[in-house]
């Protein structure tokens, strides 16, 4: 029931998705100064309103980055590429539908 | 002759078949972002409407999130370990670095909990006012899938001391490592956006 | 101790009406027909290895089909009795509570419940035999997602006969469907019919991504797939992208009900347009969804029955696949009376107008196809024909409808009901019969009666002008969707009358398919060639029916139309490819799991309904055992030897 079709047979590029201890670390340490900073910037007020916001959001979006190289191999995958592929797509649709209710309902504050 | 060229091609299809499955799994963490998505808008949309009740910034506190936001990102990086050691063929490491992942998974669920009833105990549930359904629902949900992530990597324990690292289990691992780091992923953002900008 | 029982029955049954009696009767009658007939013949055992627990996607595909077929039967039932309703003015023939139920439920089963599993069964059918596979990706979770919609859609019918059908739309909009002015269980039976069965859509959803991009038989580039593939797949990105909206809107709701959580509520800072904001983004999505592997079938027949190349294939799939992205683009337009101000406003008019190019684009590579094309016409085709002119009309009221001032008059109206149900039958339905009269003959192995669904295509079509034409010119004349009656002095009757001989001419052509079915049962006329239509694409390279394993070779393909292009050289007299040696096929073990599974959450959704914990809770706890009974099964598939398809395929080959 399983078979190579033409062009993704190049044996398992998902399945051995390998890394190494040293990715593993930076990936982590990374991960920890991108958890770090925000946390500084809200504990300590050193930024307010819009900037804020641009660091937080900033330093998430980095993060999630920083594990799909370093923690779920998004690099090593084999062409074609249909695993970023769907990730694009996905995050495409999941910005509109997020911003889009947002910009939708913030005219529809109804009720408090 | 016949019989060998048939188990040389079989275990080339089990390959091809595990690694169609790691990508059905891929797929479906893209529609759980979908999901989360959906629950984080609206979140923000009802963020304001605290209907007289109390207010992000009244009720986190922060020292609690703080530590289930290490633990979490720990249990990442081990999860990771988790999937060297096998790829060295290390069954024990392997086994041990699950463990200890499952142990913070464990542990992170216990603080969520302990915030929750101090939370109902001061008067905030779900049904005092939208920001919070949505708080609770937004959260909970996160941990719900935690949850569920340690059962399910309990019953892979027991599968691998059973069965050892095969095709399959690799699959499995490789899986729900994956399966870790996306839910340390949604943590962040539910840090960034509910937590930090809660008491910003 | 009697008159509890009593009491209990009488509030959960559901009683009162006439009709009602008689459709528990009928149901009654029904299943004690079925579980006779079962066990006189002793085919429990056979129904059980052969059906209910089968992972083969030709099968599942089939009990789809009939599973969508009763309930095409039960939503068009529902429209008749509507259309019975508003025949004359001042009707009582139905009571405002009950004509409620009834277009609500019509609405949930027409979508969910039948166009969906239809669907399904269609991808079900060709995907795998038409890019040359031996099955799905995930045979397992493909079974399962059958049985998720099967139990779902069965639970959701419960509520005919037990505690009462929901009444709130078939979008349930809240505050109306919350707990304060729905108290009842019909709502509750609305959630989790949607629930389970939408778990199930989602799973599919990835399987055939999987599928068609994985398991294409070597040579088939993406560029090289058959247009019917390409818009499943268009149309399961947008499946796997907005079903978790559904599954969450829907949970929200829930929560609401039963946890008293305040998302849609108007207390307590609730927002119940939010609610429709976000069902909106599911539900926009999904009509692209059902219409699009629709698209797919019609370019398919036009290319066989104009004897032609497909025209403009890549700008047919960048249509499909454009589609499928801008499609989350345009779901405010359901709400323009919101008030969202003109920005909004604005934005969601221009994307759901620019939304109809490629759609346009599409209609005009039909017609290039059919130029200068040796053109037949039997059924397939002719449905194919019945949807040009039915869906152009279709989405010029749309396109009228997205104009965002213009909506202020059109918004509710039966101008809007008329519009979907013209893209939505003349769209999705004509689609889904075109193909399955189209596999038929692969599927089951005999040709339908030509004459009789003739007969069947002309009362349809015109069965449809004659019902929704004139709803136009009512929805202008003020009448507003939902409403159970109205007043002689409106000057609606002639209109409604018209519109309700239109729906009773399309409830005869739904006989006629029926009698068509059966008569062909009777008097078979078998399809001994594979190939009954001098079709193009691989899966009539194959006996009809296919063999369990599909190929006993897998295809080696270098063009488009593989099988066509694969016959012109055996007409020029070139020598057949050699086809490599049988070897042994890999195939999955069927599992009783599946079927247990979606028991259990019938049981889990059952007890939620009633709020029953006792119920609910091994319910859910049955779910989890079959997830974890699954995950420690290693033993799950098995060879077919060579001597056992060599054996399978001579058989075949006499029957040629």
């Amino acid at each position: 029931m399983a078979q190579h079709s033409a062009h993704d047979s190049h044996g398992g590029h998902d399945q051995g998705a390998h890394g190494s201890l040293k990715s593993y670390l930076t990936g982590f340490v990374l991960s920890l100064v991108l958890t770090v900073i925000p946390l500084l910037v809200v504990l300590n007020d050193w930024l307010e309103g819009t900037p804020a916001m641009v660091v937080l959001l900033g330093s998430a979006v980095l993060q999630f980055v920083v594990q799909l190289l370093f923690f779920m191999h998004l690099r090593e995958e084999g062409k074609p590429r249909y695993n970023l592929m769907t990730l694009l797509l996905g995050i495409f649709i999941l910005v509109l539908i997020v911003g889009g209710s947002i910009w939708i309902m913030t005219y529809n504050q109804v009720a408090h | 002759m016949a019989h060998m060229g048939a188990h040389a091609h079989s275990h080339d299809e089990h390959h091809d078949l595990e690694s169609m499955r790691l990508m059905g799994f891929w797929i479906f963490l893209i529609t759980d972002c979908i999901l989360f998505g959906t629950l984080f808008a609206t979140y923000i949309v009802l963020h304001g409407n605290t209907a007289g009740g109390p207010t992000a910034s009244e009720l986190f506190e922060m020292p609690g999130v703080i530590a289930e936001t290490f633990i979490l990102l720990t249990s990442s990086f081990t999860s990771g370990l988790a999937v060297l050691s096998m790829n060295q063929g290390n069954r024990k490491g392997l086994i041990g670095w699950l463990v200890v992942t499952a142990l913070l998974g464990a542990s992170f669920i216990a603080l969520e909990l302990t915030e929750f009833v101090k939370l109902v105990h001061e008067g905030a549930t779900i049904s005092t006012s939208g920001f919070l359904s949505g708080f609770y629902v937004l959260v909970g949900t996160h941990g719900l899938h935690v949850s569920l992530g340690l059962v399910w990597m309990t019953a892979l324990m027991i599968q691998l001391g059973r069965r050892g690292i095969t095709n399959v289990t690799r699959r499995k691992v490789n899986v729900i490592s994956l399966y870790w780091h996306f839910l340390d992923v949604v943590w962040i953002f539910v840090f960034t956006i509910v937590y930090l900008m809660g008491v910003m | 101790m009697l008159d509890q029982i009593k009491e209990f029955a009488s509030g959960f049954f559901v009683t009162g009406d006439p009709l009602i009696y008689g459709a528990d009767v009928a149901i009654a009658m029904t299943m004690i027909a079925v579980v006779s007939v079962l066990t006189y013949f002793k085919k429990w055992t056979w129904l059980w290895r052969e059906w209910l627990t089968t992972v083969d996607h030709k099968r599942i595909g089939i009990m789809y089909v009939i599973a969508s077929l009763l309930m095409l039967f039960r939503g068009g039932v529902d429209a008749l009795l509507m259309r019975l309703q508003l025949a004359v003015p001042n009707n009582d023939f139905l009571t405002p509570e009950h004509y409620n139920a009834i277009f609500t439920t019509h609405g949930v089963i027409m979508i969910l419940f039948m166009a969906m599993p239809l669907m399904f069964g269609l991808f079900n059918l060709v995907v795998p035999l038409q890019i040359g596979a031996r099955d799905v990706a995930f045979p397992f979770l493909n079974s399962l997602s059958f049985w998720l919609f099967f139990f779902g859609a069965m639970l959701f019918n419960v509520s005919f006969v037990i505690g009462g059908s929901p009444d709130a739309g078939w979008l349930s909009y809240p505050p109306l469907s919350g707990k304060a002015f729905s108290p009842g269980v019909g709502q509750d039976f609305y959630i989790w019919g949607i629930q389970i069965s939408g778990i199930g859509s989602l799973a599919t959803g990835i399987n055939f991504v999987v599928t068609i991009l994985k398991m294409r038989a070597p040579g088939m580039k993406l560029f090289k797939m058959p247009m019917f593939t390409w818009s499943v797949l268009s149309s399961s990105l947008t499946i796997l992208l907005a079903f978790p909206i559904l599954t969450v809107t829907i949970a929200l709701l829930f929560i609401d009900r039963y946890f008293g959580a305040h998302f849609f509520t108007l207390d307590g800072g609730g927002n119940p347009m939010m609610y429709i904001n976000l069902i909106w983004m599911w539900g926009h999505p999904e009509v692209y969804i059902v219409v699009l592997p629709a698209f797919g079938i019609f370019s398919e027949i036009v290319a066989t029955f104009s004897r032609k190349r497909l025209f403009g294939y890549a700008s047919m799939v960048f249509a499909l696949m454009s589609i499928a992205v801008f499609s989350f683009t345009t779901w405010a337009h359901h709400f323009f009376t919101m008030g969202s101000g003109a920005d909004v406003n604005a934005f969601f008019a221009i994307t759901t107008m620019a939304i109809a190019i490629p759609t346009g684009v599409k209609v005009f590579n039909w017609l290039f196809t059919m130029y200068r094309g040796r053109i037949s016409f039997p059924t397939p085709m002719m449905w194919t024909m019945g949807f040009i002119p039915c869906f152009i009309v279709g989405g010029m009221t749309g396109v009228m409808l997205s104009v965002a001032p213009a909506d202020f008059q059109f918004h509710n109206s039966y101008f809007l009901i008329a519009h979907f149900h013209q893209v939505l039958i003349g769209g999705v339905a004509f689609g889904y019969f075109a193909g399955l009269y189209y596999w038929w003959p692969k599927v089951f192995g005999f040709k339908l009666n030509e004459k009789i669904g003739k007969w069947a295509f002309w009362l349809w079509n015109i069965g449809f002008y004659v019902c929704f034409m004139p709803q136009y010119a009512l929805g202008l004349m003020g009448m507003t969707r939902r409403m159970s009656t109205y007043g002689w002095d409106r000057g609606w009757w002639e209109l409604n009358l018209t519109s309700t001989i239109g729906g009773f001419l399309m409830g005869i052509g739904f006989l006629f398919q029926v009698w068509q079915i059966l008569h062909s049962i009777k008097f078979m006329e078998k399809d001994t060639t594979g190939d009954p239509w001098d079709a193009r694409t691989l899966e009539w390279s194959i006996p009809s029916p296919a063999p369990h394993y599909n190929f006993a070779t897998i295809p080696v393909v270098d063009s488009k139309d593989a099988w066509w292009e694969e016959k012109q050289r055996l007409v020029q007299g070139e020598a057949p490819k050699p086809k490599p040696p049988l070897e042994p096929i890999h195939m999955p073990k069927n599992s009783g799991i599946p079927f247990i599974m979606g028991f259990c959450w019938f049981v889990a959704g059952f007890g939620l309904v009633f709020d029953w914990l006792w119920m609910a809770i091994p319910g859910l706890l049955g779910v989890a055992g079959c997830m974890l009974a699954h995950s420690f099964n290693y033993n799950t598939d098995y060879y077919i030897p060579v001597d056992e398809i060599k054996a399978t395929e001579a058989a075949a080959r006499r029957s040629v």
